[in-house]
């Protein structure tokens, strides 16, 4: 026991150590120093809290006050009012429609949320097993290896009716029990934590936040399938996660709950971290193991699964991380406990990671079934400023768009794909009315062009040929029946491709079409961005009634494409303007519209260079 | 670490460190830090609660403070907050006040009458 009465839980999650969270930690150190309140404060680390927009956040208990935005400058004050005088400070609260929230547990954004995969995370140091045993952690994996056969410990996967959250949504328990099924010498599991899709830092955050629950769940999962080795694969961009799981596997062989003949039983267990190098591909399963057995990482067709031939020859079971994360709970409160949540095709609850244009960005679980308002506007506090909602992409480049006619959608596997979108592993961005459909259609198609490990034709050539299809709307040359085109592409590449990357790249280009098609007609046939993204489809002009003759826009624009004097007014030379924006911006009177449209004068000068390349080719 | 008792042993020890997170909490201690009470040595009335409740390794009772206190002409003060009982609110504290409802009140579960300046809410 200690004369400690403070726990100050610092969120050192990625988005708040990159808010500046390492430095108030130093200064929290210092002031407590100076005021010789060292041995009253337990200053802990933590992983994500989730409101990674509030961040730097932390949480003070035995009251739970949450704080949020903190700068160093505001250590002071919390020290000596807080902590010394026991008054915690209001401004650093989270306020809104003038109320203040003290509490963490009273935070909006932690209403609708339940957390299981996420349930230490912020809660606890990472980097202490004690913790980890404190909230129950490694009780499961006692009670699977003392007290249940592994045929039991499949039948309670399977009665919970666990999904795989790695994207499919593969039922757990079936690729267990066919590992289970098979008689080998050498079984192996490996935990997918390469997390390639943009904008999702779900696996990251837990790896980082919870290392042990993962080790834990993956060591149920080996008992089950009778294997002795697993693997982590991490990408090397994520190298905290790579230290916490490895730091926590080596306290796992300290205390013995790694090694041989664990709790006394037959069981025996290693593991190993590998790390990858990046490529969104080697997320695919195949691949994957390619890449740990050292070969290229590229996928290879199944059948064979690799739950019949996977690492070196061997039955291995590939799980994503979050997966793996659910596993110890289902034990510790039972699989009925856990069915209970969600609905009845998809139970359980699935982590978030909610970015875009809406207020709390971060890291969220909720049950299963959630609708996608709730999602958006419950917990991610809707939309920043003044702004409508216009979609919402979930599953990243593999994905699909929807709309706000989906808003009551609840999100589980099936209500998703049904729609042209998928659950996917998590990430959800959110976009506001300034958005292009096509534009954003158009970055997903290119960041899957170029992770193509262009094994297959379908997905190398394809994809490449819906991009171009792509540009030349997005920049003003699209064709009537480009659209069709386009399906066709998609269609037919999803089809045909060997691995998911290629058959589910098409979904936001068809998802987008599907729902947004009247974008993509304005874009090809009037030659016009509504949202002005697409810098070919729009133009900049001059009000000549607002115009003040200042010359300002002339002087500042880097190709010289205004001309005209203080009586004249100034004039923009359509055609050599770049869209670069400066004169727009500073302009003192605002005389500079931002307007949809091609100008007239670069659509003629466009079709006078067409005729001329046309006769160029006739002679 | 062999059994399912040996990591028992491991969790209740660590349970102890993550009390203040919320472990299970038999007596709460909320020590009043209003400006007179601190003047009136509410610090090291908070410390010698710390002190004794260490030194007696009463693991289920949570020491806190809060700024917000009434009763100034009391100070120190101090809420002694136990589940299913009314609060008892002890004044004019020191830290040898505070040695005796440990021993008394924590401990044996006996209120000390002569300290108490209010009860329930
Ligand atoms: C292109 C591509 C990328 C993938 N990336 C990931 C990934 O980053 N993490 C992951 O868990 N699964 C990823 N998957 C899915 C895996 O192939 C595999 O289905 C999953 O790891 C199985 O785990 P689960 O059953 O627990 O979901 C990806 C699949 C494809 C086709
Ligand atoms: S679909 Fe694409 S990523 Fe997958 S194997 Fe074919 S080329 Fe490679
Ligand atoms: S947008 Fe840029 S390039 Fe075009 S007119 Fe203005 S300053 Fe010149
Ligand atoms: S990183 Fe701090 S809340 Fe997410």
């Amino acid at each position: 026991m200690s004369l400690k009465h403070i726990d100050l839980l610092i969120c050192c999650g990625s988005g708040c150590i990159s808010a500046g969270a390492l430095k108030i930690k130093e200064r929290f150190h210092e002031v407590l120093k100076e005021h010789s309140a060292t041995n009253e404060v337990n200053i802990i680390e933590t992983g994500c809290m989730g409101p990674c927009d509030y961040g730097p956040v932390m949480v003070v208990y035995p009251e739970g006050i949450f704080y949020k935005k903190v700068t160093p400058d505001d250590v002071e004050e919390i020290v000596t009012e807080h902590f010394i005088k026991g008054r915690p400070v209001t401004r650093l609260m989270l306020q809104e429609d003038d109320k203040t929230f003290s509490a963490q547990k009273d935070v909006p954004f932690y209403q609708k949320q339940i957390k299981v995969a996420l349930e230490n995370c912020g809660y606890i140091n990472p980097e202490s097993l004690e913790e980890y045993i404190a909230t129950g952690g490694y009780e499961a994996l006692g009670k699977v290896l003392i007290e249940m056969k592994p045929q039991d410990v499949i039948n309670e996967i399977k009665a919970s009716g666990l999904r795989g959250r790695g994207g499919g949504g593969f039922p757990t328990h079936i690729k267990w029990q066919m590992v289970h099924d098979k008689k080998d010498d050498e079984k192996y599991v490996i935990c997918n934590g390469d997390e390639g899709d943009p904008g999702a830092f779900m696996d990251r955050s837990i790896l980082e936040g919870d290392p042990h629950r993962i080790l834990e769940g993956m060591m149920i999962a080996a008992y089950a399938m009778g294997a002795s080795m697993g693997f982590f694969y991490i990408r090397a961009e994520y190298p905290l996660a790579i230290k916490r799981i490895k730091t926590a596997i080596s306290q796992a062989k300290e205390l013995g709950l790694m090694g041989d003949n664990i709790f006394d039983t037959d069981f025996c267990f290693d593991a190993e971290v590998r790390t990858g190098a990046g490529a969104f591909v080697c997320g695919e399963e195949t691949a994957l193991i390619h890449s740990i057995e050292g070969e290229r990482g590229n996928p290879t067709p199944k059948p064979p699964y690799p739950a019949v031939k996977g690492l070196w020859g061997k039955p291995t079971v590939v799980n994503n991380v979050e997966t793996f994360g659910n596993i110890p709970t289902i034990f510790l409160k039972g699989a009925k406990w856990f069915a209970s949540m969600g609905t009845e095709k998809s139970p359980g609850t699935k982590v978030f990671a909610l970015t875009g244009d809406i207020r709390n960005t971060g890291l969220v679980e909720v049950p299963m079934g959630t609708t996608l308002r709730e999602l958006i506007f419950d917990v991610g506090g809707g939309m920043i400023g003044d702004h409508k909602f216009k979609a919402v992409q979930l599953g990243g480049p593999s994905g699909g768009c929807l709309t706000v006619e989906h808003l009551d959608t609840g999100v589980d596997y099936e209500s998703l794909k049904e729609r042209g979108s998928m659950m996917g592993s998590g990430g959800v961005i959110v976009m506001n009315e300034e958005k292009c459909m096509v534009n954003v259609a158009r970055f997903f198609m290119e960041f899957c062009v170029e992770e193509s490990c262009g094994k297959c034709s379908p997905c190398r050539i394809g994809l490449k040929q819906m991009l171009t299809v792509l540009d030349r709307i997005t920049n003003g040359h699209g064709r009537e029946g480009d659209i069709e085109e386009l399906q066709r592409l998609g269609e037919s590449i999803s089809k045909l491709s060997l691995c998911g990357l290629g058959q589910t790249a098409p979904n936001p280009v068809l998802s987008t079409i599907r729902y947004f098609r009247d974008e993509y007609e304005a874009h090809i046939r009037d030659r016009s961005c509504a949202t002005k993204v697409c810098n070919d489809l729009m133009h900049y002009d001059i009000d000549k009634d607002r115009c003040i003759g200042c010359s300002l826009c002339a002087r500042n624009c880097p190709v010289d494409c205004i001309s005209g004097s203080r009586e004249e007014k100034y004039t923009i030379h359509q055609v050599d303007c770049i869209k670069c924006g400066n004169c727009f911006d500073v302009c003192p009177v605002k005389a500079i519209d931002k307007l949809p449209g091609m100008h007239p004068d670069v659509v003629a000068h466009r079709s006078e260079l067409s005729k001329a390349v046309n006769q160029y080719e006739d002679l | 670490m062999k059994t399912l008792a040996d990591l028992k042993k491991i969790r209740e020890k660590a349970q102890e460190d993550l009390k203040l997170r919320g472990g299970n909490v038999r007596i709460k201690i909320v020590v009043g830090m209003g400006t007179s009470g601190i003047a009136m040595g509410a610090r090291e009335v908070m410390k010698t609660f710390l002190e004794e409740i260490a030194a007696r390794n009463l693991s289920d009772v949570l020491v806190t403070q809060t700024g917000e206190k009434g009763l100034s002409s009391m100070e120190p003060v101090v809420d002694l907050i136990e589940e299913g009982k009314p609060k008892v609110t002890y004044g004019n504290m020191n830290p040898d006040k505070v040695k005796k409802v440990v021993v008394e009140h924590i401990v044996n579960g006996r209120v000390v009458s002569d300290y108490v300046v209010a009860t329930g809410d």
